[in-house]
């Protein structure tokens, strides 16, 4: 017994315990169960029967979720190509020399912060067809003359949930790449003038590199949330109108849990995973850590 | 003080015009831009009916604010029960989450069993399985065992989430403890639980906050768990019974909602206010690991 306690191998994984258990229990042994029912044709009370890749045939065929796959790639790359671009902005401002910066950077964070769920009420009521306070000012600016309806009409809803999901995703992209920008050296941008170097010179080769290993896990981050984002959808148009708006966790939701369709809505949650890994993979060898950046030479 | 001055770097250089165009001006819009949803369910919240749906008046006044919706929402709708559940949950949770990965990270940190360096590997990616493809199955899961509707289903699933997380931010914080420390430690003769609780714990309680409001903010914010596995009212969670209860029909009472939306963000702007700093730290000490 005293052995065993100071043993290092015992006392790890004695320490591992409540953790390992927790994850293996709720995480691995779901994801498992995942893909099984992904096979099977499970609905709500009844466990299924093995059938398959029939699941998956269905939804190849299946317009709705044909769609849905459309929608989700038009989602994560136009809504992550905008919070990088403004989100890069906004740390590049916030990091000039600013009155309250401390104050700034708090309230910055703020979109991030509060329940998704709850702020997109809030969109929900600055889109609505009739009150909407946004088509209040475009009329009164005489840029419209009739009332936006936001959600009403396929495009506009596809915009309309991606400028939300914007909004709340910018703040989280500016203050980590903020946090990489506060590490680079203030003498790199002299030597940089020095040299003759115009601002945008500087940016593109000074900042950028120096930047690139922090906004690859940043983007990754980003882009698998995006990708298999939930609340946002759900809250604002629940899919609709015509589906226009429906992505794959909201469909995968709808037709397993309301639906009740278990087997279905697994497969298409399943679906997602190649996407994430992709996702990943490109962001780790696409712009990882080069070792030039640390003085190394590049292998 | 020294960094500070840093920063400033070469910024003196531009002129005052130049900036104003540049810097103010464009921090301005984003300001606005960012705050104005928050503003808005605030002016929302207060105004009576009638303005809400008046088509001239200006509608980023009020008139005659009201405390009408706020009246609504505490004692005609359940919405103090969905708090109580929401910050029971979350505490809950948050606690459960936190003893477990201190215990995690401090096995793949300092003991460095054999497959520790595979653990934390393991941790990360648990860390990028998103909630909306297990759902499903945790949904059979819950069902099975007969935590369908209850509040044990969402403390027990939170975890999957906010242990990963917590244990690789404190890795990160324990790897910067000095290990001279804990060999003083053994020599004197401390068991490794002695020297977890009084000298690691102590020394790493900026990263235990971190942590934990981002734990506690995480779990406060989770939607598709909580829309999942609770069908009562009675144990919904603030954003799920927002969203399913106070929508009745087609007749949507804004006031109401923005009420909802507004009280329900308050405690996390509360614990977020207190520590920025350590919510931040928090923030981009996970993603520069």
């Amino acid at each position: 017994m005293e052995r065993l306690l100071h043993s290092r191998n015992f006392l790890g994984l004695v320490f591992m315990v409540p953790a390992g258990v927790l994850l293996l229990l709720f995480l691995t042994y779901p994801l498992g169960l995942g893909v099984w029912l992904g096979f099977t044709d499970a609905k709500v009370g009844r466990t299924g029967a093995w059938v398959g890749l029939e699941n998956y045939q269905f939804l190849l065929g299946d317009s709705v979720a044909r769609l849905a796959l459309f929608n989700t790639l038009f989602y994560t790359v136009v809504a992550s190509v905008l919070k990088f671009v403004l989100g890069l902005w906004l740390a590049l401002l916030l990091n000039k020399h600013l009155p309250f910066k401390a104050f700034l950077r708090a309230v910055v964070l703020l979109p991030f912060i509060v329940p998704t769920a709850l702020s997109a009420i809030a969109f929900w009521w600055l889109y609505d067809a009739q009150f909407s306070v946004l088509s209040w000012v475009l009329t009164r600016l005489g840029w419209i003359d009739r009332y936006i309806d936001f959600l009403g009409d396929p495009w506009n809803a596809r915009w309309s949930v991606v400028a939300a999901n914007v909004w709340r995703g910018v703040p989280f992209i500016a203050i980590t790449l903020l946090a990489g920008l506060q590490t680079i050296s203030p003498s790199l941008y002299e030597a940089a003038a020095i040299d003759g170097a115009t601002p945008w010179q500087q940016f593109w080769n000074v900042t950028l590199p120096l930047l690139t290993p922090i906004i690859a896990v940043v983007m990754t981050f980003s882009v698998l949330f995006t990708f298999t984002d939930f609340q946002l959808i759900y809250v604002l148009t629940r899919g609709g109108p015509l589906n226009a708006t429906h992505l794959m966790a909201t469909l995968a939701f709808q037709r397993a849990i309301p639906g009740g369709a278990l087997g279905e809505g697994s497969a298409l949650a399943v679906a997602m995973v190649p996407f994430l890994l992709a996702a990943i993979l490109f962001s780790y060898f696409g712009l990882q850590r080069r070792k030039w950046q640390q003085g190394g030479t590049d292998a | 003080m020294a960094r500070e001055q840093d920063t400033q770097g070469m910024d003196y250089l531009v002129s005052l015009p130049r900036r104003v165009v540049t810097v103010y001006l464009p921090v301005l819009v984003f300001l606005v831009v960012l705050l104005f949803p928050f503003y808005w369910m605030v002016v929302t919240s207060f105004k009576p009916n009638e303005e809400l749906i008046s088509r001239e008046a200006n509608p980023f006044w009020i008139v005659a604010p009201t405390l009408a919706h706020f009246k609504r929402l505490l004692f005609q709708t359940e919405y103090p029960q969905w708090m109580w559940n929401t910050m029971l949950v979350a505490v809950v949770a948050t606690f459960l989450s936190l003893a477990a990965s201190v215990l995690a990270a401090y096995a793949i940190e300092r003991l460095r069993f054999r497959g520790a360096r595979e653990t934390g590997l393991a941790i990360f990616l648990a860390y990028l399985v998103p909630p909306s493809i297990l759902f499903i199955p945790l949904a059979a899961m819950v069902f099975r065992l007969g935590l369908f509707d209850t509040k044990f289903a969402l403390i027990l699933t939170y975890p999957t989430f906010l242990v990963p997380f917590a244990t690789w931010l404190l890795m990160g914080y324990f790897r910067s403890i000095p290990y001279e420390l804990e060999e003083c430690a053994l020599i004197d003769g401390a068991s490794r639980w002695q020297i977890l609780t009084k000298i690691i714990l102590p020394l790493a309680v900026p990263g235990l906050i971190s942590a934990g409001i981002f734990a506690f903010t995480l779990s406060w914010n989770e939607f598709i768990y909580a829309l999942t596995f609770i069908q009562s009212s009675e144990q919904k969670t603030v954003p799920v019974g927002v969203v399913t209860e106070l929508v009745e029909g087609d007749v949507y009472h804004w006031g109401a909602l923005m009420a909802g939306a507004l009280l329900g963000s308050v405690p996390v702007a509360i614990v977020y206010s207190f520590f920025v700093e350590y919510y931040v730290a928090g923030m981009t000490g996970a993603v520069k690991e």
